[in-house]
């Protein structure tokens, strides 16, 4: 699943760009990105730009890693034999997507290493969402239809981003995550047609996962100072809030379709915009999360911190494996 | 009393299920992302084995989510604790060099479906005993830590070997009938595996002892009721209620 470009409001002030390129690179790279073309690892490219890639790339990783935490925590409680095996696919899924944004990443001249260095001390961020619990199993469903169906949205987009082996990542993982938004729905829907204890969870489990949903677009573009040049760099094909707006107009109708009320009173369809208006976003929510306010996010970062150490003496241990084998093999 | 292609496929299910439910528990958790996906894949194969045995015993849901400890019959190995990464790989290695032997003989079974299901079931197998193998060289022949730590996952496991071989009388008719599997047969090809992983993992072969059996006929350690009672949460929870 993706985050969008996450800073909090500290951040939000400092300058993009400090290095002076030079003007006829950059007019030529500004051209072929204009074009359509994609750039490659190996191509001259913007500080900036690398700068930003790099952060989002990153970001993108790590929410889909620390992603598979929420969903993990239903895996040994999934009801019944179909659902588990669905839903341990759809994790693997989600860990494979970090593998690969992982590596989009260290094209761009950073490790793995420093990216987890960067997670685990709280200097890069993972998408929001994540720090929310889930209570029930109507939230694993919850999660795939609206969580993955954000994804989607902003993810498609994506797969004709300016940097190759982004843009290459995306057209993987968007397959993938339609999938996985198709079965959050099924879930929803034998939720919402269950009994009523099943339906309350599903109600529920929607009202709490509404708003985070639309959260996941990111701040609306008045504040989004990086979009514009994100957008004109083609990293974004698109702002924030268009895409929230399709999240929105594509998404009401299926809560419909099965019984569920969208937990928005100032939701009415607008007729002469052929899309729905919504209620206001409460941005000082968002903020307070991607700060590391959310519910769960000490939890979060705890369970990755700990799996790391826990796993430290293992990656030690192949590490060294590996240098014996390599000086075996050196001495025949 | 449940017939015996029934039993035989409750213990066949078991296996894969109780242990798919362990490994389920390392997601998210692994030492690195590369392992966490790959336990998550053995848990994938090992429920989907689990589904289809189970559907030979009856409704599969109905097995896994509504029975109680006495009723399950898989072997004590799997359902011990995940412990460290060691004690993790240490119960793969013993279980699914077993069960890759025990699938490998049950493709000639009598009864197409076993036979079929083994069929599928054998290649994915193959690879955990794989991964099993090559983790437990790793960490033997790795780091002294990671040698002290394998050498107590062995032994905490060691003492559930023995059951993987037993033959009762549910089980005797149907190998005479060429249903199941008569597993006193793999023993000397096990134990030449074992062996041979641990020799090129610079370990030692565990010393023999007094072994611990019971699973078969739901005599469980402690640990199963409260694996159960987190995986069938839901359904005892909710009763009739379908997801």
């Amino acid at each position: 699943m993706y985050t969008t470009e996450l800073k909090d409001k500290n951040q939000k002030s400092a300058p993009v760009t400090t290095v002076a390129e030079d003007p006829a690179k950059l007019a030529a790279f500004e051209a072929r990105v204009a074009a359509d073309d994609f750039i490659e690892p190996k191509d001259w490219m913007p500080e900036a730009y690398r700068k930003t890639l790099v952060r989002q790339i990153s970001q993108h990783a790590h929410s889909e890693v620390v992603g598979m935490l929420p969903e993990g925590n239903w895996i040994t409680r999934a009801p019944s034999l179909r659902r588990k095996a669905v839903l341990l696919a759809k994790v693997q899924d989600e860990g494979g997507h970090g593998l690969y944004l992982y590596a989009a990443a260290e094209t761009l001249g950073t490790s793995r290493d420093e990216m987890i260095e960067a997670l685990h001390t709280g200097r890069a961020k993972y998408s929001t969402i994540f720090n929310y619990p889930t209570l029930t199993w109507a939230d694993i469903g919850a999660i795939g239809w609206l969580v993955d169906g954000a994804a989607i949205m902003n993810q498609v987009p994506l797969q004709r981003t300016s940097y190759g082996p982004y843009a290459r990542a995306m057209v993987r993982i968007c397959k993938e995550e339609s999938f996985h938004q198709r079965q959050g729905y099924e879930i929803m829907m034998a939720l919402a047609g269950g009994s009523p204890e099943q339906k309350r969870m599903a109600q529920n489990a929607l009202d709490r996962w509404w708003w985070p949903s639309l959260m996941m677009f990111g701040p609306p573009d008045e504040n989004s100072p990086n979009t514009a040049q994100s957008v004109r760099w083609r990293i974004k094909r698109e702002t924030n809030d268009e895409i929230r707006q399709r999240f929105v107009d594509v998404t009401v109708p299926q809560a419909e379709a099965i019984g569920l009320k969208v937990p928005d009173p100032a939701l009415t369809w607008n007729e002469a915009r052929g899309s729905y208006d919504f209620g206001p976003i409460d941005w000082e929510e968002f903020y307070a999360v991607v700060r590391g306010e959310g519910l769960v996010a000490k939890e979060r970062m705890k369970a990755r911190v700990e799996a790391w150490e826990k796993g430290a003496w293992v990656r030690e241990a192949a590490n060294a494996h590996a240098a014996k084998r390599a000086h075996r093999a050196a001495a025949e | 009393m449940t017939d015996g292609l029934t039993e035989y496929a409750l213990r066949l299910g078991d296996d894969s299920l109780i242990l798919g439910q362990r490994l389920g528990e390392w997601c998210g958790h692994a030492p690195m992302l590369e392992v966490d996906l790959s336990l998550t894949n053995v848990a994938l194969d090992l429920v989907g084995q689990a589904t289809l045995f189970l559907g030979i015993a009856g409704d599969a849901d109905k097995l896994a989510f509504h029975r109680d400890v006495l009723d399950f019959k898989n072997c004590l190995l799997v359902e011990q604790p995940n412990g460290d990464f060691a004690q993790t790989i240490a119960r793969q290695f013993l279980f699914s060099n077993w069960q890759e032997l025990l699938f490998r003989e049950l493709t000639q079974s009598r009864n197409a479906t076993l036979a079929a299901i083994a069929g599928k079931a054998v290649k994915e197998v193959a690879y955990h005993a794989r991964l099993a193998n090559e983790w437990m060289v790793r960490l033997g022949d790795g780091t002294a830590e990671s040698r002290a730590r394998i050498v107590n996952g062995l032994d905490w496991m060691w003492r559930f070997g023995d059951e993987l071989f037993d033959v009762d009388d549910v089980v005797e008719p149907l190998i005479a009938s060429g249903v199941a599997v008569d597993v006193r047969k793999l023993r000397g090809e096990w134990d030449q595996r074992i062996a041979r992983t641990l020799s090129e993992a610079t370990l030692e072969m565990p010393k023999p002892r007094r072994a611990a059996k019971g699973g078969r006929i739901g005599h469980h350690s402690e640990h199963l009721g409260h694996l159960l009672s987190e995986m069938q949460f839901l359904q005892r929870a909710y009763p009739g209620a379908t997801w």
